[in-house]
């Protein structure tokens, strides 16, 4: 079989696409890359399809042998990237050989770092997507983590042109951040104070922070409404519980809750949450439903445009 | 008789929630399910997914097709054709329940605490048709209701780390068959033989909102003859 095979998955490395869509009602959560903007440029550079399945490799430690000649790309987190052992370079097409080694380090900024190879892996999908859920047991190889000897299919790969993203346009990790908030669901069960007392302290990620969403520490929220009926949790949704902390709910999010939620962050800015770790700084601040909208427009224009101007290269 | 009254509220950049009267009720179930019928047909291709809950539909759309000012008003448009009515959409499902002590480890402390015999338990909870308002917490977990006033008892003060696959249990006015080994919560009565979700089947559970479940009480032999197993039962 052509592809790669596992040599060590590292901490928690995932197959993963844009996530599972239209299953909710089964019960079935999203799943999906957690910073979908790395994991996009990574198969944008490789001209691979939007939704390729690639790995969402957590924390490093990833190590893969190519069986066959191909091209990779590594985006996301910043971590060191060897080639047999050759340091190369993150955000940028490299060509692999039979036999050679790729290794992913461990992060230096960031979490979760993404490496698609040209074409995609060949997973099969399950409910539509190859996104691995490990709570639900969905998707990926068997609904499992990367393991030590798993064989990655993927077709051999002879011409592509080598892009790479200049420094530029790739995010950066470290910064205090400012998410985005459409409010909605329960924002009006909050008193103005309640929402002064949210969007002007600082929060901060505490170590709960994973795949389902972001438990944060900072000033408590009170709402009028303790207990609902549960209800669809869509992404990005903030959840506020009864100790007043708010979660963050994300990709692996359990799809019906009872808790009352402020609305949802920009997914634009769940992205760089995904990548924050314990202790990262954060402020909320409400946008227009039409900021976002726009917001969201732009985005999409922009990465088309640097996309464009980088194969006219 | 009147039009039924609903709440469109935003939920995020690309959601929004439909409201019903905030409670338990098999007509407000009704409505939900129609709400769905009709947001599926009208929005069609813009749709990413649709989730039903007890009185409540999460509606999320494809920011790059269209907008909330868009949905809003489509959504006003078909949910005109919503009308109140008692009449049963949904599939009707029976689940066979292997009921007893050594499967239903709570049986006797229902009983107990409600002061009948373990026997009127097991009759009680088969008496009675339920309806399925929720599917989540999990895949294939269906919140079933309304259980029997006489057989209602609150959650375990401490939950279980493990309950078995297919264990029927109680919680409040709601009862359900856990699809997975998972911790849990809810008082055990007996054990499911039927996978309540198998994602190598289609369609992959048994059953789905709306539709109207009643129990059977199976014996041991057929339990295990209709593929049950009782060593998960650790607890």
């Amino acid at each position: 079989m052509n592809g790669f095979s596992v040599i060590a998955p590292g901490m928690l490395s995932l197959l993963q696409d844009n996530g599972r869509f239209g299953q909710s009602a089964l019960g079935l959560t999203t799943g999906g890359a957690m910073d979908a903007s790395s994991a996009r440029w990574a198969n944008r550079l490789l001209g691979n399809h939007s939704n390729a399945p690639l790995i969402e490799c957590s924390v490093g430690g990833l190590q893969l042998r190519a069986g066959c000649s191909s091209y990779i790309a590594v985006t996301g987190a910043e971590l060191p990237l060897t080639i047999n052992g050759n340091p190369a370079e993150l955000w940028a097409v490299h060509k692999v050989q039979q036999g050679d080694v790729i290794e992913l380090g461990m992060v230096n900024q960031g979490l979760r770092a993404y490496l698609a190879v040209a074409g995609g892996f060949n997973i099969t999908a399950q409910f539509g997507s190859v996104s691995t859920v490990l709570r639900e047991g969905i998707g990926g190889l068997k609904g499992n983590k990367l393991q030590t000897g798993d064989l990655l299919a993927a077709e051999p790969v002879k011409q592509l042109p080598l892009l790479s993203l200049p420094q530029t346009y790739q995010p950066q990790f470290n910064r205090v951040l400012t998410l985005r908030l459409v409010e909605g669901y329960q924002a009006e069960s909050f008193s103005v104070t309640e929402l002064q007392r949210f969007y002007l302290n600082s929060y901060t990620v505490t170590p709960q922070a994973d795949r389902m969403g972001y438990k944060l520490k900072g000033a408590a929220i009170r709402c009028q409404q303790s207990q609902l009926l549960s209800e669809g949790i869509c992404y990005g949704a903030v959840q506020i519980p009864p100790d007043g902390q708010p979660i963050v709910l994300l990709n692996d999010r359990q799809t019906l809750g009872g808790y009352p939620k402020i609305g949802s962050v920009l997914s634009l800015d769940c992205a760089l949450l995904a990548q924050a770790v314990a202790g990262t700084e954060l402020y909320f601040t409400p946008i227009s439903p039409e900021q976002a909208h726009n917001a969201l427009c732009l985005a999409k224009v922009r990465t088309d445009a640097i996309t464009s101007q980088l194969v006219s290269l | 008789m009147s039009k039924p009254q609903y709440q469109l509220t935003l939920a995020g950049e690309n959601a929004l929630m439909l409201y019903f009267d905030q409670r338990i009720d098999p007509t407000i179930s009704a409505l939900v399910q129609q709400a769905c019928v009709l947001i599926r047909a009208e929005l069609a291709a813009d749709l990413i997914d649709v989730l039903p809950s007890y009185a409540s539909v999460l509606v999320m759309f494809n920011p790059c097709r269209t907008d909330h000012f868009r949905v809003q008003a489509q959504l006003q448009h078909c949910l005109a054709q919503l009308q109140n009515r008692d009449s049963q959409s949904g599939k009707r499902v029976e689940l066979p329940v292997y009921y007893s002590e050594e499967s239903g480890p709570d049986l006797a402390l229902i009983a107990q605490t409600k002061n009948i015999s373990i026997d009127e338990v097991i009759q009680r909870h088969q008496a009675i048709s339920y309806r399925v308002y929720a599917i989540g917490f999990a895949p294939g977990f269906a919140y079933l209701g309304e259980v029997d006033p006489l057989l209602q008892m609150p959650r375990l003060a401490t939950p279980r780390a493990k309950v078995p696959r297919g264990a029927v249990a109680i919680a409040d006015r709601q009862t359900a068959v856990y699809p997975a080994q998972s911790p849990g919560g809810w008082n055990l009565i007996g054990l499911c033989p039927t996978p309540m979700f198998n994602p190598d089947a289609s369609p992959a559970m048994p059953v789905s909102v709306g539709d109207e479940v009643r129990f059977v009480a199976i014996d041991k032999a057929e339990f295990l003859r209709l593929g049950g197993e009782l060593q998960g039962v650790e607890l």
